[in-house]
This record gives C-alpha cells, sequence and structure tokens, in this order.
C-alpha cells in the first residue's frame, strides 16, 4: 500500500534544462486534494515548464512527481490523462466543424455492435453528454456545432471532458484571458463545483485579484526557482508583486548614449474594434528614444503595436507623426511613413524559411535596386553582404537558406532587412525571444547604437532587466490599457509589475 | 562520394532527363537525331509556355486548373479571324483580311482578362485558388463552346487557316535538317523572359516571397493582393499565347482544344521542382519537367512500348519526383 499522503501530488526538486538555459531549478510544488492552487511568476518564470513536465509534455531531467503518494512516470500526454491529469489550455482547439457532443468523447466513442461490425454508439454519447452536463450545470446543446460557441462554453466542454476523465487534477493555464465578468462567474462556479467533488486546480493567471480570489494557496515561481507556498489568507496584491520580483540585475547591458529629441510620433487613444483587445491607448515617441513596453501576457501590446503599423485595424483614435496626422491602414503605408515592425513571432511573421539570407534581407527594399525595371543584384549583394557584417551574422554564405540559421542570427537578418529601409520608427517585439545571451547582447548594442543614430524604437519586451535596462520611458500596459508611463532611469520591477497588474476589474463587459 | 550524391540529389531532374534519353537511345540508337529532337522540343513548345503560366500560380502557392481550357478559348479565337477568304464554311463570312497580329493580340487580352478575373477572385475574397479556377474553367469552357456555336460556324471545327498564321506554328528558319522551327524559338524567348521576371524583377521576388510566407510578405509590406491579380493574368496571357500557338502549329481549332493541358502543365512544373506549397521553382526546373514528358511520349512510342503502359509509366513519374523532391526537402529540415 502507497503511504497516505496530505498531498495529492507532489513534485519534488524538478530540474529541466534547455540547450542555454536552465529553465527549471530544483522546484518543488506540493498540492492538496480539493484545493485550487494558484501558480505564479512573471513571463519566462518557469510556470508552463513546470504544467508541461506535470502534463507528460516535457520529461524532467532530475525530480520526481509523486501521485496519490505513489512515484509516477509521464512519458506524454496521453499517460497523464490516464492518471487523472487534465490541462485546460490557453490556447483551445477544439474541431469547430463538428458537433459539441463529438469533441466532447473525440477518440473515445462509445460504440455499438451490429454483428461483426462497430458503429459509434451515438444515443450512449447523447446520455453520458447530458448526464455529464447537468452534473457541472453546463448549459450548452449537444448538438450544436462546437465552432458557434462562445470561448468561454468551448472553455466548459473541455472542463466536461477533464471530469469524465475522472481527472484528480485539472491544469487551468489562464482560464480568463478571454472571458467576460459574467463568464467568469461561471467558471468560478463551476471550479467551486469540482472542488466539492475533491479535484485539485492548478490555476495558472496573472490577475491577482481572481487568484485572491478563488484559490486556496499560492506558490510563486522566479526565474525558474521555487520562491515560496502560501495561504491565500495571508497574502495582498503588494505582498505577491514583491514575492514575485526582487531579483539581482545580473544581466549586462550596453553603455546607452542617445539624447532623446522632440516628439517624432504621437499616439492619441486608439482603440481596436475586438472589444477584448486595446482600448483609448495614448503616447507619444521621440526621436532617439527607446520606449519600452511592459505588461504581462495578454496585455493587448502585440496587438496595440501592430495597429500602429497597420497590420491591424482601429475604430478610433489618431497617429501624429512630425506633426503630420497620418492614416495608417497598411503594413506598406507604414514603411512609406518610415516604420518597421520586427515581430514577435519570428517564424511566423518574420523569416521566408525557404529563401535565402540574400532575399530575406532585400525583400522590403526592392524598390531601391530597381534599374531599368529590373533588379541589380551586385547592389542586392553588396547591401546584404554590408549587412551581415555590421551585425556580425554568421551564416556559411548569403545564398543559405535562412531556416537554416540560429534564431539568433535570423533576428539578426531581420534587423538588417528593417534597417535598409532606412526606417525612423523602429517597432521591435520581443527582439530577444529565444535568442540565446550572447547573441542577445548583440542586439542590445544594435539597438543602442541605432538610437544613438537618432532613431526612435518602441521595444516590447516581456523580461523585465531587458525593458529595465535598455528604455529611456516605461510604457506598461494592462489588459488593453495603458496603466502608466515611467521613467527607464527610477523605475523598479515593482514600479512595473504594480502597473501591470493595475486594472482589478477584469474585461470590462461589453455587449 | 558526398558531394556526388548531393549533386544528384540536388540536380535529380536534370539527371532523370539525360538518363531516361540514353535508356531510349540504347534500345533504338536512332533516337539521338536531329529530327527527333526537333520533333520533341517543337511538341514541347506549347506545354512550356502553358507550364510557365503554371508555375507562376504554383509558387504564389495557388493553383490554376483554368490553364487548358484557356489554351483552348485563345486557338478558337485566334483560329476564327485567322481563316483564308475563299474557304467555303468561314467563321466570319465577308471579314477582311486582317494584320495578323490583331487576333493574336485579341486573343491574349481576353487570356489575360480572364486571368486578372482569377487573381482579383482569389486575392479580394480569399477563394481558394482551387475553387476560383475550377469555376473560371468551366465557364472559359462554356463561353468558348458558345462562340464557337455561333452561326454560321455552328460547332464545326475551324479549319483552313492563313498560311501567314499556321507558318509561325509550323514554319522554321533554315531548312531541312538545319531547320529551326520558329515556335521553337518563341518558347525559349518566352521562358527567357520568365527567367528575367522570375529572378530580376520586384514582381518575380514578391511571388517568391508570397508562396514562402505570405503573412511575413503582408509585415514586409508587399501588397499581396496587387501581385496575386498580376501573376494570375500573366499566367493566364501565356495560356493564350499557348493557344494561338497551338492552333497555328495545327492548323485549327475546335472548342475542345487544351482539354486537360492544365494537368499536364502542373505535372511537368511539380516533376520540374517546383513546389505545390508555392515559394519554390525555378525556369530550368520547368522545362526540364516539360522535357521528360515530351521525351517520354515520343520515346516510348518510338521503341513502341503500348500507350497504356505509357500512361502508368508517367503517373509513376509525377508520384516519384514528388516523392524525392519532399524528401530532399525533409532531410534540410
Amino acid at each position: 500500500m502507497a503511504k497516505q499522503s496530505e498531498f495529492i501530488l507532489e513534485m519534488k526538486n524538478i530540474t529541466k534544462e534547455f540547450p542555454g538555459v536552465k529553465a527549471l531549478s530544483d522546484v518543488t510544488f506540493r498540492v492538496r486534494p480539493g484545493s485550487v492552487h494558484a501558480l505564479m511568476g512573471e513571463n519566462g518564470a518557469g510556470k508552463s515548464t513546470l504544467m508541461k513536465c506535470l502534463f507528460g509534455i516535457y520529461t524532467p531531467d532530475i525530480g520526481t512527481i509523486e501521485l496519490e503518494g505513489q512515484k509516477i512516470e509521464l512519458k506524454d500526454s496521453k499517460t497523464a490523462l490516464g492518471r487523472g491529469i487534465s490541462m485546460i489550455h490557453q490556447e483551445l482547439h477544439p474541431v469547430p466543424w463538428r458537433n459539441v457532443m463529438e469533441n466532447l468523447w473525440l477518440g473515445r466513442f462509445p460504440q455499438k455492435s451490429i454483428g461483426p461490425l462497430k458503429f459509434v454508439d451515438h444515443k450512449k454519447m447523447l446520455d453520458d453528454t447530458v448526464k455529464l452536463f447537468k452534473e457541472l450545470e453546463v448549459d450548452i446543446d449537444p448538438y450544436v456545432r462546437v465552432g458557434s460557441l462562445s470561448v468561454s462554453k468551448v472553455q466548459s466542454i473541455e472542463i466536461a471532458k477533464a471530469v469524465s476523465l475522472n481527472s484528480k487534477i485539472i491544469i487551468m493555464d489562464e482560464p480568463t484571458s478571454s472571458l467576460s465578468g459574467v463568464e467568469v462567474e461561471h467558471l468560478f462556479r463551476i471550479i467551486r463545483d469540482l472542488q466539492k467533488k475533491g479535484v485539485a486546480i492548478i490555476y495558472i493567471s496573472h490577475k491577482m485579484d481572481e487568484i485572491l480570489r478563488i484559490s486556496n494557496e499560492v506558490t510563486i515561481m522566479r526565474d525558474g526557482c521555487y520562491v515560496g507556498t502560501w495561504e491565500s489568507k495571508e497574502l495582498t496584491i503588494d505582498k505577491i508583486i514583491e514575492r514575485m520580483v526582487g531579483r539581482e540585475m545580473s544581466q549586462l547591458f550596453p553603455p546607452r548614449s542617445n539624447v532623446p529629441g522632440d516628439t517624432i510620433m504621437k499616439v492619441e487613444n486608439i482603440t481596436s474594434p475586438n472589444p477584448l483587445s486595446f482600448k483609448n491607448v495614448s503616447f507619444d515617441l521621440k526621436k532617439g528614444e527607446i520606449l519600452g513596453v511592459g505588461g504581462l501576457v495578454g496585455a493587448q501590446r502585440t496587438e496595440t503595436i501592430e495597429a500602429v503599423f497597420g497590420l491591424r485595424a482601429i475604430v478610433s483614435g489618431t497617429i501624429t507623426i512630425n506633426g503630420k496626422q497620418v492614416k495608417i491602414d497598411s503594413p506598406h503605408v507604414a514603411i512609406q511613413h518610415k516604420m518597421a515592425l520586427l515581430t514577435e513571432e519570428r517564424r511566423v511573421t518574420g523569416i521566408f524559411p525557404i529563401l535565402s539570407v540574400l532575399e530575406n534581407t532585400v525583400i522590403a527594399n526592392l524598390k531601391k535596386y530597381l534599374r531599368f525595371g529590373l533588379l541589380d543584384d551586385k547592389k542586392r549583394r553588396a547591401d546584404t553582404i554590408k549587412c551581415n557584417k555590421m551585425f556580425n551574422v554568421k551564416t556559411p554564405s548569403y545564398k543559405t537558406l535562412i531556416k537554416n540559421l540560429s534564431g539568433g542570427n535570423q533576428q539578426k537578418v531581420l534587423l538588417g532587412r528593417w534597417l535598409l529601409t532606412e526606417p525612423d520608427i523602429l517597432l521591435l517585439d520581443e527582439p530577444t525571444r529565444g535568442i540565446d545571451v550572447g547573441a542577445k547582447y548583440e542586439i542590445y548594442t544594435i539597438i543602442a547604437e541605432l538610437a544613438k543614430k537618432g532613431k526612435s524604437i518602441i521595444m516590447i519586451t516581456s523580461e523585465m532587466p531587458e525593458l529595465l535596462g535598455m528604455s529611456d520611458r516605461i510604457m506598461v500596459m494592462c489588459e488593453g490599457r495603458m496603466t502608466g508611463i515611467i521613467d527607464g532611469k527610477t523605475a523598479t520591477e515593482q514600479d512595473v509589475m504594480r502597473l501591470a497588474a493595475q486594472r482589478q476589474g477584469g474585461i470590462d463587459e461589453k455587449n | 562520394m558526398k558531394k556526388t550524391k548531393a549533386f544528384l540529389t540536388e540536380h535529380a531532374i536534370y539527371v532523370v532527363l539525360v538518363v531516361l534519353t540514353v535508356a531510349i537511345a540504347i534500345y533504338n540508337p536512332k533516337f539521338l537525331s536531329v529530327d527527333v529532337l526537333r520533333d520533341i522540343l517543337m511538341q514541347s513548345s506549347t506545354r512550356v509556355i502553358i507550364a510557365l503560366g503554371a508555375a507562376f500560380v504554383l509558387i504564389t502557392g495557388g493553383v490554376d486548373l483554368s490553364a487548358g481550357r484557356m489554351v483552348g478559348f485563345s486557338a478558337v479565337i485566334s483560329a476564327s479571324m485567322l481563316q483564308t477568304a475563299d474557304y467555303s464554311r468561314l467563321f466570319y463570312p465577308g471579314l477582311p483580311q486582317l494584320a495578323l497580329i490583331i487576333p493574336i493580340f485579341i486573343a491574349i487580352v481576353v487570356g489575360l482578362v480572364v486571368g486578372l478575373m482569377n487573381g482579383f477572385i482569389v486575392a479580394k475574397f480569399h477563394v481558394p485558388p482551387f475553387i476560383a479556377t475550377l469555376g473560371s474553367m468551366v465557364i472559359v469552357y462554356g463561353a468558348n463552346s458558345l462562340y464557337f456555336d455561333m452561326k454560321p460556324n455552328s460547332s464545326q471545327p475551324i479549319a483552313s487557316l492563313r498560311t501567314d498564321f499556321t507558318n509561325l506554328g509550323s514554319g522554321a528558319f533554315f531548312s531541312n535538317e538545319f531547320a529551326i522551327p520558329y515556335i521553337i524559338i518563341i518558347a525559349i524567348v518566352i521562358a527567357a523572359l520568365v527567367w528575367v521576371v522570375f529572378n530580376k524583377t520586384t514582381l518575380g521576388k514578391n511571388m517568391y516571397a508570397i508562396g514562402g510566407n505570405v503573412q511575413a510578405a503582408v509585415v514586409s509590406g508587399i501588397n499581396v493582393t496587387k501581385n496575386i491579380i498580376f501573376i494570375y493574368a500573366i499566367a493566364g496571357a501565356l495560356y493564350a499565347v499557348a493557344g494561338v500557338l497551338e492552333a497555328a502549329r495545327t492548323g485549327g481549332a475546335t472548342n475542345n482544344y487544351g482539354n486537360m493541358y492544365e494537368l499536364d502543365a502542373i505535372a511537368a512544373c511539380v516533376v520540374g521542382g517546383v513546389s505545390t506549397t508555392g515559394g519554390i521553382g525555378t525556369v530550368p526546373g520547368v522545362l526540364a519537367g516539360v522535357l521528360i514528358f515530351g521525351v517520354i511520349n515520343y520515346g516510348l512510342t518510338f521503341i513502341g512500348v503500348n500507350p497504356n503502359w505509357q500512361l502508368i509509366i508517367k503517373g509513376l513519374i509525377i508520384v516519384a519526383a514528388v516523392a524525392v523532391d519532399m524528401r530532399k526537402y525533409i532531410s534540410k529540415k
């Protein structure tokens, strides 16, 4: 017999390393049955990695996982599900064209036999679905197409699925990030019900007020390390922030000698057509300035910047560049206004993987190489070589396909692409994401150098040291609103976190 | 050894072309003669032009099923206005002798317009290219048949074409064994022009970028809509040119000309290394792809292979070529 434990789950001394990064270092995490256990930490603190270890997506290098006092090995998600561990992901991926019950029982349809043949037992499937929904007080028609349902309903289906699998532990990753106030209440009601049934919920969220309301215990992580576990009753928002930050400034940043000058761009009250996205965001940008943009996941920073670049629509608000109001409704208009955008998802919206370094470097700037209507290969080659040299891009040749380069080198090629267009305003969205430490420093140096040359830079970053170490001013966003602009030289992590967690009311009820 | 292997994988298509030719020549040495070569090149000329049009669209990540029917339409349009005046069943009785260029121009403009519409529907309404061009394939055939059925022609094959026109398809510089058919020269010139567009113009670079990663293309400031429309229009014009030459070469036209040519063109492109997922493809590759099918068609008949077996061999080559190509792609990842 396994020894009785007061915990349903114990993850002990978990360490997980990725090439160049120690994502988790000696983390301990214990969850009691029937409790809601919040897992908190800044972006990159290691929450997701820890949960992926628990859900069988990663295998820890060191450490053990015990479920109900029994040591278990989780090879993959299927094993985890079999052991009663379910995960409700932040991004849900149902099969939109099939109905609710088919999504619910996907991969495990009840079957009936007619002679030697097996068929899906629709009657049983319907009965089971109705019973399950009744139990959870979920009001969804089993026959309705999932694609027509709100995010909240799809989430309820996912939770029902977890329950139908007899889950003892349900991991919820940012479950309220796209829910309205009423929907959050509904979710909380379901969570309380599950708790009564003895199910433990691991609740990952950045929303402090929600956590203080729903959770029994809070575990805080920082930089891949375990900080501690406290009862929610003892905590306040300030105490949580204090424990989430407080990191040593160990990372080095290049010296900066840029001098911000006059205002070059003014953004006033821009609002997204999507009620859950950014609203009434205003800020200005000075010549030769690095404006950092901080905030937690879901702050809508990327969306805001992409709207400034014309990739996303705005329904109201104005953008003024050099004193003239401009209408930017597509990226090529933005480029005409001397803007450049280094996107967050380098692979998805940045590189052309199957094209060469050369083609990737010059693609945004082709017009400048035209001679009698044809492209001047010599000039294109010369510019590519110049960029590669300037940024120290490590590539066997400019003919190499960019997909064969490392992330840092790809990013440097993309920076080169944009600098060739001679922009005045550079929008950088997580410019060092997924890049190793050495290359990061090189990119910081390039950014500092550009600012010194009078380029104006907006830099979104989720890495606190980067934000504090590189910005002249820091704009902080929270849930689609600008919550403050602070001086980069005097700002502390606490200042930023306070603004980043400022909005307490959840997302506004809309329509 | 490793280098040789790499070279062979990289240039598999050309190797296959050479091996195929040599194999047939071993079986029947007469295959390696100037006449045979000329015949193969002549038959391949129009196909090259269609395949280049198809390649434009494939490289953007699309597909164009209207190619074959466009060939038929432009063959009928050009032929209908270029019959000898003394023929008894004229399409346009009493039509004065037009300058050669006028009917050809009209046919090409029609191709261009259909291509523009294809591009517009794909780019503006985001209809999947397969569906958009499936629709226009059917529509173009319908329009062609209506035109072909007009009185007094009433669906008679259009025959007795003017010699200055047929000369374009069957005439040649020099004569006898030194003869270089015009149609081959035209195909080479068009291939060269397309090569320039692919490699030396913004349109070409944008085409590769859109096919390679359309989202990154948008962010890079490429006007994707405009480029797509242009590319389908150019493709349409190329099909029309091929149709005109097909009428000139065969000295006639019916509404069924060009039927299923789009599939031959896509097969040639794919065998020639054009990626059906977009972003990859070269003009030499397309030429080699067309020539492989030219050599197979001609060569296997030449050595007396049953035509039904020829179909099976062709099908196998298409699948094998792509399987090999995908391997190259996967191993590079």
